[in-house]
């Protein structure tokens, strides 16, 4: 069977879920192989964790040439990996930056690019939510070994027992790729609460919260939830970007999407769209987000989410 | 200094889109226009020209249908000095590698004779969202690419961005020229104005087919591409549930019970 290449999404040697769900459907492709693009000392520990998600083989690249430049050294290796392994396909994480090594990817080895798939069946198939979630488009590569840009929570991640030998795999980085230089990077602080693309619950909260995200957080930590806006919420300066929800910010599809004082513009439609169950709060009953609704109350946030937040937590005891 | 700034011509967002038979994006029964991300990566050169010391020209480059003219039109209202609209039938139904290729040959003949300094981009087009297009040009063209970024600094030829990651901000530096993509947290767009609108009459628009830049027929449309879309399903809308009025705080008590027979407390 063909080694399927799964790049690993880590921060400094820690990894993320994403990996072990692309390593889960790379096992629909064939054998899972994990690369882990990082300081080759963490290497043994990050083949511990990847080998109970099936990864017979873990490619450890030592990033010391790497790590201060943006993608384009990452896709170098992985195209020289390519050319070593002859991969049956190439899963990246459907992150800004998995696109962007996949893009260069494509074109270095001739391979069709596949971004942001939502599933992938055995075949190659996969599967994309477009036009702002009002589509369901299933595609194929057809041309080279296909390179599939895979978004969070597309699969649950099944334990199973790989090998996990580590290979060092030494790439060679080109000055062109030395270009981007990094040149300050600034982690992003943890909230405390859930990812917003991993959470099973999002709370999120637009203009109407005129600014006081508190019933917003309150209702989201009542639920174990992670906190989300609208970009109305983030263009005032309420909060930070990396919470928006929508077509220019994440897209979540949790089992439960509270929408709180936010109208439901088609752009943030696209972003939250696929969730499961969609509950809103609104004062204006002929807001557009009523229209995706499981359940709605025609209500002010600022009275509506305290009280619920309350009638949570006691029901919860 | 020679700026090009790619513009995409796109079907509405806030209209029904749909897809045709072969699994491409109907660019016809839609209304079309510049694609609103493409806005921000017009306004950040048109900065960068005004920031300036030098002379800068600035030219909007779209690949796509007769239609998409209109996506250049936009461009030169808002203030850019030209456009070239690369348009062949051949095109059509391209994906990514096609398109990029498509785009990466024309601004190479824009460089013919003053070298393309910047190539600006926006961070993703509205319909395809792919977000890919910018680091393929870069690639293609053997160029740094600094992308996505929502603050713009330069100095001579050296360009500096901040870029909001998923797990970091980070500031990227560069060396001109290269190819740069800015988000929708990069500053709003300017509105034509009526001047700009009446100027942008008397503007040069090139229109080349794919021989003036040099690609073979054979190497793009949809018949090539490396990727197929084997089926389009339009999603069932959702169906509205319980919608409750809140009366006397009666609100908080129906949202806790339907949090509750859901199983989410
Ligand atoms: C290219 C482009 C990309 C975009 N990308 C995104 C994106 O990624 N994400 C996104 O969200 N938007 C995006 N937008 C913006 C989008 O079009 C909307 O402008 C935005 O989503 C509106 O945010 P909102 O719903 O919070 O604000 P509004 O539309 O102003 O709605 C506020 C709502 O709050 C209600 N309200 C007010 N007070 C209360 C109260 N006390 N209690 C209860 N309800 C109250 C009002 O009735 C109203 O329905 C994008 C736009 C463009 C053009
Ligand atoms: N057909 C096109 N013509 C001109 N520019 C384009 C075209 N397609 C994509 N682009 C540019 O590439 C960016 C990213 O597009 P995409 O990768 O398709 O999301 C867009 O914001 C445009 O700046």
């Amino acid at each position: 069977m063909s080694e399927v290449l799964v790049l690993v999404d880590h921060v400094d040697g820690a990894v993320r879920k994403p990996t072990y769900e692309l390593l889960t459907i790379a096992a629909r492709l064939g054998e899972p192989s994990a690369v882990f693009i990082g300081p080759s000392a963490q290497g043994a520990e990050v083949a511990e964790k990847v080998k109970k998600y099936g990864a017979q083989k873990v490619y450890v690249v030592d990033d010391t040439e790497i790590k201060g430049y943006l993608v384009a050294p990452k896709a170098e290796a992985l195209q020289q990996l390519a050319e070593k392994t002859s991969p049956a396909a190439i899963l990246i994480p459907s992150s800004v930056e998995g696109k962007e090594i996949g893009a260069r990817l494509a074109i270095k080895i001739g391979s069709g690019l596949i971004t942001d798939a939502v599933d992938v069946e055995d075949g190659g198939v996969t599967t994309q939510s477009v036009f702002a979630g009002n589509y369901t488009v299933k595609s194929k590569v057809t041309q080279g070994t296909p390179i599939i840009t895979v978004k969070p929570n597309s699969a649950a991640p099944q334990e199973a027992e790989g090998a996990g030998t580590v290979e060092e795999f030494a790439a060679t980085i080109s000055d062109v790729a030395k270009t981007a230089k990094i040149v300050a990077s600034q982690p992003r602080k943890s909230s405390g609460r859930p990812e917003l693309n991993e959470a099973a619950i999002v709370v999120a909260g637009g203009r109407g919260t005129g600014g006081d995200f508190a019933p917003v957080e309150g209702l989201a930590d009542a639920l174990g939830g992670a906190v989300g806006a609208s970009r109305a919420a983030v263009d005032s300066g309420w909060i930070a970007h990396t919470f928006q929800i929508g077509q220019t910010g994440k897209t979540v599809s949790p089992q439960l999407y509270i929408a709180a004082g936010i109208s439901g513009a088609i752009q943030h439609r696209a972003g939250m769209q696929t969730s499961k169950t969609i509950i809103a709060v609104n004062k204006d009953e002929e807001a557009p987000i009523f229209e995706l609704v499981d359940f709605g109350v025609v209500g002010d946030l600022k009275s509506v989410l305290p009280t619920a937040t309350e009638k949570v937590t006691e029901r919860k005891g | 200094m020679n700026i090009i700034v790619c513009v995409k011509h796109v079907p509405d967002a806030t209209a029904d889109r749909q897809f045709e038979g072969d699994g491409t994006v109907d660019r016809v029964g839609v209304d079309g226009l510049l694609s609103e991300l493409d806005e921000y990566a017009v306004e950040q050169a048109l900065q960068l020209k005004e920031k300036a010391d030098g002379d800068v020209e600035v030219t909007a480059l779209c690949v796509g249908p007769e239609k998409a003219a209109d996506a250049v039109r936009k461009a030169l209202q808002m203030g850019v000095d030209k456009g070239i609209h690369v348009s062949d039938e051949a095109i059509a139904g391209s994906d990514y590698a096609a398109t990029s290729l498509v785009l990466a040959k024309a601004v190479e003949k824009a460089g013919t004779e003053t070298p393309v300094d910047l190539v600006v981009c926006g961070m993703a087009s509205t319909d395809g969202v792919g977000s890919v297009i910018p680091a393929m040009l870069a690639e293609r063209l053997s160029l740094p690419q600094v992308t996505m970024a929502s603050v713009i600094e330069s100095q001579g030829d050296q360009v500096r961005i901040k870029r909001d990651g998923d797990t970091a901000t980070e500031v990227i530096g560069a060396t001109m020229p290269l190819v740069l993509s800015v988000t929708d947290q990069s500053g709003e767009a300017r509105y034509p104005s009526f001047k700009g609108i009446m100027a942008a009459k008397k503007k040069p628009v090139e229109t080349w087919s794919l021989s003036d830049i040099g690609v073979d027929a054979g190497e793009v449309g949809l018949s090539v591409a490396w990727t197929h879309v084997e089926d389009t399903t339009e999603r069932p809308p959702r169906s509205q549930g319980e919608v409750v009025k809140d009366e006397d705080g009666s609100g908080a008590g129906a949202l806790t019970d339907f949090l509750a027979s859901k199983k989410f407390i």
